[in-house]
């Protein structure tokens, strides 16, 4: 758009607070883990590593870690391969009611959580999983399959459709197509799609809380905390998390950036 | 001849029902994990809503009791009418933050930097919102962080927890990064010759943001805004950890209801007329979105 330097700059200026806005409670709860006040307001205390020592030697956080870790491990490869399996299937066949299955797929992120919470908590509690790690994995890899889908299926719409029937056309089987054509050119959306399923499991709170029962995960277990009262050691848990999901999730984003970028030239 | 043609159609059968398992491997699973474990227990709420609650058991039933009872207490449609407000103001406040950044990301910014940006933006979505609400709490509490940067400049401001601002400021936190993608995403995918021509025609820049740019991406802006209202119409973290407890939205009445006993039924009545509420205001968002001029 042609609009003077000026009202460029100001626009520019303004996205730059509001990264300012949104990155600002992130950096703040790295400063507070490592301030030896216990009361986390300006001016700053000293430097310690105390908050990290206090929940290292807290089983309750332990176990919560361990829970996170499990449930992340079993929910990211089903949800990626199930989401996987959706987007080819969208990609590749027509069928009635394609549409309507797409959508209905791409719901559950959209219904409030406490919602799906209240619904999978009576549903669970029916069949005797409430209360269990399996109920955690069940309703994870229903939270997380979405992004799985729709991340897949963004990289599939740049693929050449008639590629796997030239393939099969030279004699491939469907089977044979299908390892030598897509997964090469879909495997590094499916690692996205798997880091992305991980950060997405790792940080749910809200569904886990009611269905886990006494079973936490480390954001039930920040849950917990926050509950009872301010503490920097919430900061520190806090920081932990921040650290993996951040992770994850840059990890996801240059996977697919790099797809794209490439995909252009 | 016959034997031959009879062998033909066998494989042509054999081939056909190979492709359609083929077809059902990848086609099916999703869609059947979520019939038994999203779909289920959906219907399963509708019927649990009409069920009774007997000597603290719940017991299926078919009565209307529990509609009853909710729709006619005057602390439920306080809470439907809080929730409701605190959505749509959450979802105005957004969509006019995103503007400018969206206009910038997408017409003021270099390929490269525009990829970095939208990077930076969706990195804090998939952080933990429990966290970062956590963080608000300190900034905003009674001698927290802003407080005392106010009182060094002279403004005397008390504590700013549990007060509509800090409601806004934690569902700007939770929905901005969504909104300006979706924004993004629509201004990107605009016809730039549309505001070539504009110009040529000798609108000014404003002329041309409002007359051209803004009806162009209302997809978009209207997309944004229902985004923004669905995550704070739902979310309970916010009014509970920046609201204080003072503003009793309908997931506090979810989560308190279920928590503190044996209520399921009146609780999966709040969370139907959550779902209906937001089904409508979906829809009605989304016609008007696509609506011709």
């Amino acid at each position: 758009m042609r609009v003077s330097a000026l009202t460029r700059r100001l626009a520019v200026i303004f996205m730059g607070l509001a990264l300012v806005f949104l990155y600002a409670p992130i950096l703040t709860n790295f400063v507070f883990s490592l301030n030896s006040d216990r009361f986390p307001t300006i001016p700053l205390g000293g430097f310690t590593l105390e908050w990290y020592r206090l929940i290292l030697a807290d089983a309750l956080v332990i176990d919560a870690f361990k829970n996170t870790i499990k449930i992340a491990l079993i929910v990211a490869p089903i949800a990626t391969a199930m989401g996987f399996a959706a987007a080819y299937a969208d990609y590749r066949f027509n069928f009635i009611g394609k549409r309507l299955v797409l959508i209905f797929a791409l719901m559950p992120p959209l219904i409030p959580l406490v919602v799906i919470g209240l619904a999978m908590l009576a549903y669970l509690s029916r069949i005797g999983l409430s209360g269990t790690l399996p109920a955690i994995v069940v309703s994870h890899i229903v939270l997380t399959s979405p992004f799985a889908m729709a991340i897949i299926r963004l990289r599939f719409s740049q693929i050449d459709g008639d590629l796997e029937f030239a393939a099969q056309n030279l004699g491939a089987s469907n089977w044979r197509a299908f390892w030598e054509v897509i997964i090469p050119a879909t495997k590094t959306s499916i690692l996205a799609a798997f880091l992305l399923c991980m950060a997405v499991s790792f940080d749910e709170y809200a569904v886990t809380w009611f269905v886990g029962g006494l079973e936490e995960t480390s954001s039930v277990r920040i849950l917990s905390f926050l509950q009872s009262a301010v503490s920097p050691r919430i900061n520190a848990i806090g920081s932990i998390t921040f650290i993996t999901s951040i992770t994850l999730i840059l990890g996801a984003q240059i996977l697919v950036l790099r797809r794209l970028t490439r995909g252009n030239s | 001849m016959g034997q031959m043609s009879k062998d033909m159609t066998s494989s042509l059968s054999t081939r056909r029902l190979s492709r359609l398992a083929y077809g059902g491997i990848w086609s099916l699973p999703l869609p059947l994990w979520l019939a038994a474990f999203f779909l289920g227990p959906m219907i399963l709420l509708i019927w649990l809503s009409f069920w009774d609650v007997k000597n603290f058991l719940l017991t299926p039933d078919f009565q209307l009791e529990n509609w009853q009872k909710m729709l006619t207490a005057p602390y439920f449609w306080a809470a439907y009418l809080r929730t409701f407000v605190i959505a749509i103001s959450a979802a105005a406040l957004v969509s006019l933050i995103a503007l400018p950044c969206s206009l910038a990301i997408s017409f003021f910014l270099s390929v490269r930097a525009r990829m970095v940006m939208l990077g930076l933006f969706v990195v804090p979505f998939f952080t933990s919102y429990l966290v970062r609400v956590y963080s608000w709490q300190i900034y905003l509490t009674e001698n927290g962080i802003v407080m005392k940067l106010l009182a060094a400049i002279g403004i005397d401001s008390g504590s700013l927890l549990n007060t509509p601002l800090a409601l806004m400021i934690g569902l700007v936190t939770l929905t901005l990064p969504l909104v300006i993608v979706i924004q993004s995403i629509s201004m990107l995918s605009l016809d730039k010759t549309l505001i070539d021509a504009a110009y040529n025609l000798g609108c000014g820049p404003r002329r041309v943001l409002f007359a051209t740019v803004l009806p162009a991406v209302r997809p978009g802006i209207v997309l944004g805004a229902l985004f923004a209202f669905i995550f704070s119409f739902g979310d309970f973290v916010t009014a509970t950890y920046l609201g204080g407890g003072k503003f009793t939205t309908m997931s506090i009445l979810i989560a308190d209801t279920v928590k503190s006993g044996q209520q399921w039924p009146r609780a999966a009545v709040v969370a139907l007329m959550m779902i209906a509420t937001l089904l409508i205001t979906a829809l009605a968002s989304i016609a008007y979105a696509y609506r011709r001029t």
